[in-house]
């Protein structure tokens, strides 16, 4: 299926693998990390094929480090190579982040300044994966939480370049925007607005929370509630702009039951089907 | 929305440095609680970062590690696991390999000198590992031995299964330990631990299909593995497993037997 067809996903924990895979609602779709299934063999991939054969599938990696200094990991990159042959994923995606360092891996999607040394390797190492892959992938804007010094560049027009100058694609995470708004400063509605819509390939939804320290002063992209309804009128706004794209509910911690899930996913696909321009976020909706 | 410059006045600077400079300070800022970096590490929101890069790791080793956290317990396993992800960050982005030393590294903890059988679990949750990532293959069908003609039977090689494991392990009965471990009922595991008889065990690890499977193994069964898995012929390895008990008490039938029940053999090959 290609992507363009999808409607609204979610994003998969091991714990509603049985649901996900029984479950037949018209549109929907899957996304997992690629790393958790780079096995030789085993339960995972057996789980993770008989699933493609019910569902499309997204891979949405998070350790190609495309910010570092270094090129991809070769080793990972093989794995990832592998793994995308096996299932053929309506989508690839990565963050627009760093997370490798002199072979050390640390588990976090870190920060950068953008400047146009940083855009000149980020845009090498996207050519890189994408040359790799065959294919393009999706680059997400992520949460923020430092005030850097040195950006050269808006992060918006950033994006915007990395796409221009690698016809790589766009994931615009909307509850990211609306974390990094809050934290340093920003209107979450003028980046949206000004977010190039043409190469947006997928929409990503979560819950934030309060920093355990630092209360409202400081929001968390947690994953661990469900979508707030501040980002559920910035993702109708967006939609209403930018038509309907493949929309996926991430949900990591706190893990709620699968149908609970299905109605935010529901939600989402209201919002795709052309509700957006009216849309009011009705919490009984959710009831 | 509100500006957050106020509460955030000491910006990194990061023009004053090349995109490796800046990249080396974060990380040396992550993993040294004293600093060194200053302004990164001056703003709140690093914190975010600090927590999520080690807990990211010490929950990797919480979950490739369950039993050895079960037996020292939550605050004691966590404060272990950041020492260990401060040392020797994951090198591999596949965190569910993460902690291959890990067992090494216990043995080497001061405050671990006193629960020597920590070193030897940590080394079977490590086997269960490799067996549940392993790659997928037949197992071999003890017919195919069966109908073997006896002078036949000299001139084959066994090869294990690729998803089999084992392991003697001479200071502890680990594998009971982590059998104790596998029952929910935490009463009725507290009285097998109770009950357990303090001695050397081996294990064998197989996953024949989907799912691993934890047998014990005696010396014998692990002399025969090894061998088998270093290229020995079928009587080489029987012999190699003879050597690790009684001649008399020795039944290679019933070794065999128990082997290809359990899924550790994959292939019979000519010698």
């Amino acid at each position: 299926m290609p992507a363009s067809q999808l409607a609204a996903g979610l994003g998969l924990k091991p714990e509603h693998f049985d649901a996900a895979l029984a479950c037949r609602r018209p549109g929907l779709w899957f996304e997992l990390h690629p790393e958790n299934y780079m096995a030789d063999g085993g339960p995972r991939l057996a789980w993770l094929d008989a699933l493609r054969a019910e569902h499309p599938l997204s891979l949405h990696s998070v350790s190609l480090s495309l910010a570092g200094s270094a090129s991809p990991d070769p080793s990972q990159l093989a794995r990832l190579v592998g793994l995308v042959r096996r299932v053929q994923p309506a989508l690839v995606s990565e963050h627009l982040a760093w997370s490798r360092w002199q072979g050390a891996y640390l588990p976090d999607l870190l920060p950068f300044a953008r400047t146009d040394a940083a855009l000149a390797t980020i845009a090498r190492n996207i050519d890189i994966v994408q040359t790799a892959l065959g294919r393009a992938i999706a680059i997400e804007n992520p949460a923020h939480y430092l005030r850097l010094e040195g950006h050269a560049w808006d992060e918006v027009d950033f994006l915007a370049e990395l796409a221009r100058r690698t016809g790589c694609q766009l994931l615009l995470d909307v509850n990211n925007v609306a974390v990094s708004a809050h934290n340093l400063g920003g209107a979450p509605e003028e980046y949206l607005d000004r977010f190039p819509g043409h190469a947006v390939a997928e929409v990503h939804l979560a819950g934030h929370s309060l920093d355990a320290a630092l209360g409202e002063l400081l929001w968390i992209d947690s994953h661990d509630a469900a979508v707030a309804p501040a980002v559920w009128a910035l993702y109708a706004r967006l939609i209403a702009r930018i038509g309907p794209r493949p929309t996926l509910i991430e949900r990591d911690g706190k893990l709620p039951a699968f149908t609970e899930l299905l109605q935010e996913q529901e939600l989402a696909a209201l919002v795709l089907c052309g509700h957006a321009a009216n849309f009011a976020y009705k919490p009984e909706v959710l009831a | 929305m509100k500006p957050a410059g106020a509460r955030q006045p000491c910006p990194p600077r990061a023009t004053a440095s090349t995109p490796a400079q800046f990249q080396q300070a974060f990380v040396q800022a992550l993993f040294d609680p004293g600093d060194p970096a200053g302004a990164l590490a001056a703003q709140p929101g690093f914190a975010v970062y600090r927590n999520t890069v080690l807990g990211g790791c010490v929950d990797a080793l919480q979950a490739n590690y369950p039993v050895v956290a079960a037996l020292v317990g939550r605050d004691w396993f966590r404060a272990a696991a950041t020492d260990y992800a401060r040392r020797r960050p994951p090198t591999d982005a596949r965190l569910m390999v993460y902690g291959d030393d890990f067992g090494a590294f216990l043995a080497g903890l001061d405050r671990a000198a006193d629960l020597p059988y920590l070193p030897a679990v940590a080394r079977l949750e490590r086997l269960w590992r490799e067996a549940h990532l392993a790659a997928d293959a037949p197992v071999l069908d003890a017919r195919r031995l069966q109908t073997l003609a006896p002078d036949a039977l000299h001139r084959v090689r066994l090869t294990p299964h690729p998803a089999a494991r084992w392991q003697w392990f001479d200071d502890a009965p680990a594998r009971s330990l982590w059998q104790a471990h596998q029952d929910a009922d935490e009463a009725r595991r507290t009285a097998t631990l109770a009950a357990l008889d303090w001695r050397a065990e081996g294990v064998l690890v197989t996953r024949p299909h989907a799912s691993v499977r934890v047998a014990p193994a005696g010396r014998p069964a692990c002399a025969f593995l090894a061998a088998c898995a270093a290229g020995a012929s079928l009587p080489d390895a029987l012999a190699a497993a003879m050597a690790e008990t009684d001649a008399e008490a020795f039944d290679p039938a019933n070794l065999l037997g128990a082997l290809l029940d359990a899924g550790a053999l994959r292939g019979l090959d000519p010698v």
